[in-house]
């Protein structure tokens, strides 16, 4: 097919003799452009080049697409390169792509996976024994046949559509002119919002207490990091530290028993919204400030220390937090004002609309961020950190920007948490962050609606599998879904316009793909 | 080393001396001294690797050189030293630049890519943007008309919604420009921006950076083509193996022995590492 992109190589996409050091690493790891950004190996200054790839050679023509078809270049990509859609005849062979091979052997596994985890429950003496019995035992035979037949359906709808789109293609804009309207259509975001409003009423309340405490909460943390990982493209595995920040200010601040700290005095629960958001956004700055200079795995190291510093000191400062045993007795949200008296009780109805209220208000402001000037600044860094510098984006305090705002919507979401009456650190551990991480991801980055949708249904499974599936064995269950996801749907649930163009754009081999998830660039091959 | 212009700094835009910056064992600028005149078209030629875009990355901030200092003097305000600020301060203070491999943001529309430029001066933070205050909402608009304005100047105005990536090579380049004049540049600096472009692009091009500097800009600009460059530039700086090995108008550089005996060399010595035709050849030729 296309001229394979050697990983590490100068690919022929990027024409110029200097390797471009974003390409192919993560975006959220761009390197430092003080540092490391447009370095150049002496080694690959020209030996490596591609001959006809040198924009610069005289005589050879610059690689150009076919005349007008605007959907088939980008950075000089090589003629004929990556037409999508590739118009070479058809051969069986075709079927057998390596990419389809790989698809085929990530089904097997996840049939075998599948087969595991529905298969005998082990125990601890004999570990192996009852993945050796699931494995030894018939039932594999019908996984495997189900995951090469859902193989072959894959195949043959793709090749299906392939046809299609050739039939199609003349009257088929090209890809990059499809570049439509914002957001979801409205009669969808009605519906759901209906749905939304009606779902409590019908579902036992056991459901609606995992509707606030669990789906609410995470739609929310979820709705925050997204700007921390979806807009700048930052990976931030500390999430839940914000979040635990919160919920301790407001036992601090709202109880006398709570905690065995407390503030001198007392304060209604609504007051702490704003010190807390605050708080959390104070410690995202001291916490962002030095580490946002550092390529991006360094910054997901560090984070990843900051949430167990958290987590561990929430746990053992027994005379402070009341350590493992959490804060009990936090009041519960009431307002008093201008006649009005209303408390949110124990009933999980009202808290599940105050948070539907405030997840729809915080849906709405971060797309008026995201369509703003900073929410373009965040999609120009995340695409190409040195060309946004050297537009002039103030990279390091647009990242800290997105930190910062992150963190007050996770401290936010924890005055709520905690204002349920009850918390312990086991809230705030790391699997917790992680679990916002696999919503975002699984929802879609970037995509409001998306990370909405992926609390829900991530939530929901959990929910599902409480009283099914042992407590241990329940990661299990998000592992799988989450791989098959990622393996068939790598842009998420509900993917944002701008993060499927990156990923239609970077399996072309162009542009720094997205800094989670997807194939790396470089060519499909 | 810029005979003719003196002592008097008084209509210069940008002043480069003594750059000197290393890569380990590699010098890549050995004591650079530049000097460009306000509205100038300069342009800076020399063979692969003579260290051309080590010294625009010095100019702009991406990279530190270990020694020497450069001086910009802003259409208004007082002279400011580049050398130590980081590049998005550079380019507000008024030096903006495309990149020799194009670097769009190739998910964004044209239109966006230069807004990201159009934007970059602007104030409004993210409260007024969540609450859409009419100073945002004026600005937003600004910044908008701005990019369009911008993107008929360079020819693209018929491309406004497309994805930067789904462009031709040669408009690709063309937008690039137009990011960078975004940025409201009193000096643009431009690397080999007819690289990889067709004889017909070449001359819309020369079209283009003939306009841009009657609209007041200095414009900095890397090119092998010679032909172009004669066309185009006022004066022509040769760096060769990090040095400035001539200044002058083209005529005069173009006659320079030295000139002609570095492109001559390097087509010698380093081609095995330059591809065979290259450009070391094609200037060559067009020298003689
Ligand atoms: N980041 C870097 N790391 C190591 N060497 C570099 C780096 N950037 C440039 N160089 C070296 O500096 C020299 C000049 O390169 P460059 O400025 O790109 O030349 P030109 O643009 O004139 O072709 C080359 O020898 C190159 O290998
Ligand atoms: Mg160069």
């Amino acid at each position: 097919m296309s001229a394979p992109n050697v990983p590490g190589q100068p690919s022929p996409a990027n024409p110029g003799d200097q390797p471009d050091p974003v390409r192919g690493v993560p975006a959220g790891a761009a390197p430092d452009a003080d540092t490391m950004a447009l370095r150049r190996p002496p080694a690959q200054s020209g030996a490596a080049r591609p001959a006809g790839a040198n924009p610069t050679d005289g005589p050879a023509p610059p690689p150009r697409s076919p005349a007008g078809d605007s959907a088939a270049v980008g950075r000089g990509a090589p003629a004929g390169g990556v037409a999508p859609g590739g118009r070479s005849p058809w051969h069986p062979a075709m079927l057998f792509t390596p990419a389809r091979l790989r698809q085929l052997g990530a089904l097997v596994l996840v049939g075998l996976l599948a087969a595991v985890v529905t298969g005998p429950t082990g125990n601890s003496d004999e570990p192996l024994q009852a993945a050796w019995d699931s494995i030894a035992d018939p039932r594999i035979v019908l996984f495997l046949i189900l995951a090469v037949a859902l193989w072959v359906v894959l195949v043959l709808w793709a090749e299906l559509r392939g046809v299609l789109t050739r039939l199609t293609a003349p009257v088929r804009a090209p890809v990059g002119a499809a570049y439509g309207r914002r957001g979801a259509p409205i009669v969808l975001n009605v519906v759901l919002l209906a749905i939304a409003i009606i779902a409590p009423q019908v579902v036992s309340t056991a459901a609606q207490q995992s509707m606030v405490t669990d789906i609410g909460i995470y739609a929310l943390l979820a709705l925050g990091l997204n700007v921390v990982v979806g807009y700048a493209g930052l990976l931030d595995l500390g999430y839940i530290a914000f979040f635990a920040i919160g919920a301790y200010t407001t036992a601090y601040f709202t109880s006398q028993s709570a905690m065995p700290w407390h503030a001198p005095f007392t304060l209604n629960p609504f007051f702490v919204f704003p010190i807390a958001l605050v708080l959390a956004a104070l410690a995202g700055v001291i916490l962002g400030a030095p580490t946002l200079r550092l390529r991006g795995d360094y910054l997901a190291i560090v984070t990843l220390g900051f949430g167990e510093i958290i987590h561990l000191v929430a746990n053992n400062a027994d005379g402070i937090t009341n350590g493992a045993r959490g804060a009990f007795g936090v009041p519960h949200l009431s307002v008093h004002l201008l006649g009005l008296d209303y408390t949110w009780g124990i009933d999980p109805k009202p808290y599940y609309y105050l948070l539907l209220a405030i997840v729809v208000l915080v849906m709405i402001a971060f797309g008026r961020l995201e369509r703003s000037r900073i929410g373009r600044a965040w999609a120009a860094i995340r695409e190409d950190e040195v060309a946004a510098e050297a537009t002039g984006v103030a990279t390091l305090r647009l990242k800290l920007l997105a930190f910062a705002i992150g963190a007050s919507v996770s401290g936010f979401a924890g005055v709520m948490f905690a204002s349920k009456q009850f918390f312990n650190p086991q809230s705030f551990s790391l699997q917790a962050s992680f679990f916002v991480v696999a919503v975002v991801i699984f929802g879609g980055m970037g995509s409001r609606l998306g990370v909405v949708v992926g609390a829900v249904v991530l939530q929901g499974l959990a929910f599902y599998l409480r009283d099914k599936v042992e407590p241990a064995d329940r990661y299990i269950y998000f592992g799988a879904v989450i791989v098959i996801m990622m393996i068939f749907r790598p842009q998420g649930l509900v993917p944002s316009r701008r993060r499927r163009r990156e990923i239609e754009l970077s399996e072309a081999g162009i542009g720094s793909a997205d800094s989670l998830g997807s194939a790396p660039a470089g060519g499909r091959p | 080393m810029s005979p003719g212009a003196g002592d008097d700094t008084g209509d210069l835009v940008v002043e480069a001396r003594d750059l000197q910056l290393r890569f380990g064992g590699v010098t890549s600028l050995d004591g650079v001294s530049l000097r460009q005149r306000r509205g100038e078209i300069l342009a800076v030629i020399g063979p692969n690797g003579a260290g051309k875009t080590s010294l625009f990355n010095c100019l702009t901030g991406a990279y530190r050189p270990q020694h020497g200092s450069v001086t910009f003097w802003p259409s208004s305000g007082r002279p400011a030293e580049l050398v130590g600020r980081r590049p998005h301060a550079i380019t507000r203070l008024g030096v903006a630049r495309t990149f020799q491999n194009i670097r769009l943001f190739p998910a964004l529309s044209a239109l966006e890519n230069v807004q990201i430029g159009t934007e970059v001066r602007q104030r409004y933070g993210a409260v007024s943007a969540i609450l859409g205050l009419p100073h945002a909402r004026r600005a937003e608009r600004d910044g908008v008309r701005r990019a369009g304005e911008l993107l008929d100047l360079v020819g693209l105005g018929h491309r406004t919604h497309e994805l930067a990536a789904s462009l031709p090579y040669g408009e690709q380049r063309r937008l690039e420009i137009a990011r960078a004049l975004g940025t409201g540049p009193g000096l643009l600096l431009l690397d080999e921006p007819a690289a990889g472009t067709n004889p017909a692009e070449k001359r819309d091009l020369a079209a283009l950076i003939t306009r841009i500097s009657g609209t007041g800009v200095s414009v900095l600009l890397i090119e092998h083509d010679m032909t172009l460059v004669m066309s185009l530039a006022t004066s022509v700086t040769v760096l060769n193996f990090g040095r400035v090995i001539a200044h002058g108008t083209p005529g005069e550089v173009q006659r320079n022995p030295a000139v002609i005996e570095a492109y001559l060399g390097v087509a010698d010595t380093t081609g095995d590492a330059a591809p065979a035709g290259g450009v070391d050849a094609g200037t060559r030729k067009e020298l003689r």
